[in-house]
């Protein structure tokens, strides 16, 4: 069932760090990413005939030509995705309907999400932690977030994502407990992972409920932590995927949906884009939600995990709580969520923190999780979400 | 860039076609732009966001509202408000219908709940007057 004309078929991800040690340029990051994908997959570089990034500092017009130009590859297809954290899922499903459509034949997905090194004359480049601007651009001149909500302190994402679970908790009451919950089993999920950033140190409810309040009701342990870090994926043709190393995941179902930019005038706070989104997905691959094996959610925040499950029509709106509740989200359980550890557990490498889903997913599809296998994984649902609850992708993906 | 006030907290920089709305809130007045089929919205801006035609109007608005969202910020998200932690961060829904993004002021952060009922209050900041609301 479902499209399967495109297949990812390469994958490569950095270990997440708060503190890169090589500074390196977009491009040199992109360069080194793409040399390790094209590996995985098997594939000659001649190959490669489609890119897919995200804006670059170094070209902050005309990205996609001095990519091309830089790692030396004749495109067909060349597209920059601005999304926010859904931006690698959109990407996935571009590269894929590009590929479908016989615009090209084999794309790269680029994610490098690491500092670069400083003008020479300014000396060594020092190093800093990752860490998110606090206005996201959004004070530029004539930018409506700059006069309606940068001047009453609605920036970066923590205090939209809270404002949406004072509501939630408003009308439904969930229980703190209940959100902590997906913050502890994920962290299990990253313990197992050997690059989480959270690797070695596991966590309680307790830990979570009593962890310092950032901005009513999510606490510390409910934020993802800002890493460095960087991933890409390669797909290509149902045709060409056969000779792959590697069992091919079909991309067989994709939807996006967008509304609002600032949380204040989503529609409804508590009926997200993915709902839109996870429909139009599911109805493309032709499959049900009971026959998903694992699900990798956007987890910037526990309450985003939350509504998604909901929205994504796993239970009925309101339910989300009680469906934390009932199921194991561990790998090993009835329920695997965000086997990697999500971000929460395996740090938000900047643009990359979202391609982790996808990623995980493809190695879950492929039978390469290590300690974290789920048996018999077939069937993944991956969702993004970007900036305040407003960018949101949904894919189906399938191993062939 | 944002602009900072001299107390340090950034300040909104109105355009051509939101000017207005801060001049109101020097006078204390809350008014909102009107579009004559679809009604009021927020914010302002160049065409009605339902029917995009440009020939809406403003009409003052009564200033009353319930808190649809909030938070409160106990870090200062924003570096140039870390000295005004904690403060709230609210959804209002206006009673015209449009939500506006505001802070709650007047009351401990603890006091405030979805749903209560708040009204416009106006603090001058230099030479911009920014609209907050307080707990009726």
């Amino acid at each position: 069932m479902g499209k399967r004309a495109a297949a990812i078929v390469g994958q490569t991800e950095w270990e997440p760090k708060r503190e890169w040690d090589v500074p390196m340029f977009s491009m040199e990051a992109s360069a080194q990413l793409a040399s390790e994908v094209i590996a995985d997959a098997g594939f000659e570089k001649g190959e490669i005939d489609g890119l897919v990034m995200n804006p670059i500092a170094e070209s902050p017009m005309f990205g996609p030509s001095a990519l091309a130009e830089y790692l030396g590859i004749q495109s067909n297809f060349n597209e920059v995705v601005d999304l926010g954290g859904s931006t690698p899922a959109g990407m996935v499903w571009r590269a894929a309907a590009a590929i479908e459509v016989g615009a090209c034949e084999s794309v790269l997905v680029l994610c490098p999400a690491v500092p670069p090194p400083r003008p020479t004359a300014q000396g060594k480049a020092k190093r800093g932690r990752a860490r998110l601007t606090a206005y996201l651009g959004g004070d530029s001149w004539g930018s409506p977030q700059g006069q309606f909500e940068i001047p009453s302190g609605l920036v970066a994402a923590t205090p939209s994502f809270a404002m949406i679970a004072s509501r939630y908790r408003e009308q439904y009451d969930v229980q703190p407990e209940t959100l902590a919950k997906v913050a502890v089993e994920q962290r299990f999920n990253a313990n197992a992972h050997p690059t989480a950033i959270f690797r070695d140190k596991p966590i309680t409810i307790d830990d979570v409920l009593t962890s310092r309040m950032i901005a009513d009701p999510i606490r510390l342990l409910e934020l993802v932590m800002p890493c460095f870090g960087g991933g890409a994926l390669l797909l290509t043709t149902a045709e060409r995927a056969k000779r792959s190393p590697h069992r091919p995941v079909f991309v067989s179902g994709h939807g996006e949906h967008l509304t609002h930019k600032s949380v204040t005038y989503m529609p409804d706070m508590l009926d997200t884009p993915t709902r839109k989104a996870a429909d139009r997905a599911f109805k493309m691959a032709g499959v049900s939600r009971g026959a998903i094996d694992i699900a990798s959610i956007y987890d910037c925040f526990t309450i985003t995990v939350l509504l998604t499950i909901e929205d994504a029509g796993f239970c009925k709106k309101g339910q989300g709580g009680a469906f934390i509740e009932e199921h194991d989200l561990r790998f090993n359980g009835d329920w695997p969520l965000n086997t990697h550890g999500g971000q929460l557990g395996m740090g938000q490498a900047g643009l990359a923190g979202g391609l982790s889903h996808i990623t995980e997913a493809v190695l879950q599809l492929q039978n390469r999780a290590g300690k974290r296998q789920v048996k018999n994984a077939n069937l993944a649902y991956v969702n993004g979400t970007g900036g305040m609850m407003a960018e949101q992708v949904a894919l189906i993906l399938e191993g062939a | 860039m944002a602009k900072l006030a001299s107390d340090g907290r950034p300040l909104p920089q109105p355009t051509p076609v939101t000017q207005a709305f801060f001049d109101a809130a020097q006078d204390q007045r809350l008014i909102l732009p009107h579009c004559p089929r679809e009604g009021y919205f927020f914010y302002p801006r160049s065409h009605c966001p339902c029917c995009l035609k440009r020939d809406w109007e403003w009409k003052p608005a009564s200033g009353r509202g319930t808190v649809y969202a909030f938070t409160v910020d106990r870090m200062g998200h924003d570096p140039n408000l870390v000295n005004w932690v904690p403060y709230v961060v609210a959804a209002i829904e206006l009673e015209e219908g449009p939500r506006m993004t505001a802070n709650i002021v007047g009351c401990a952060p603890e006091d405030v709940r979805v749903g209560m009922p708040v009204e416009a209050t106006y603090e001058n900041v230099d030479d911009v007057t920014i609209i907050q609301f307080r707990l009726v």
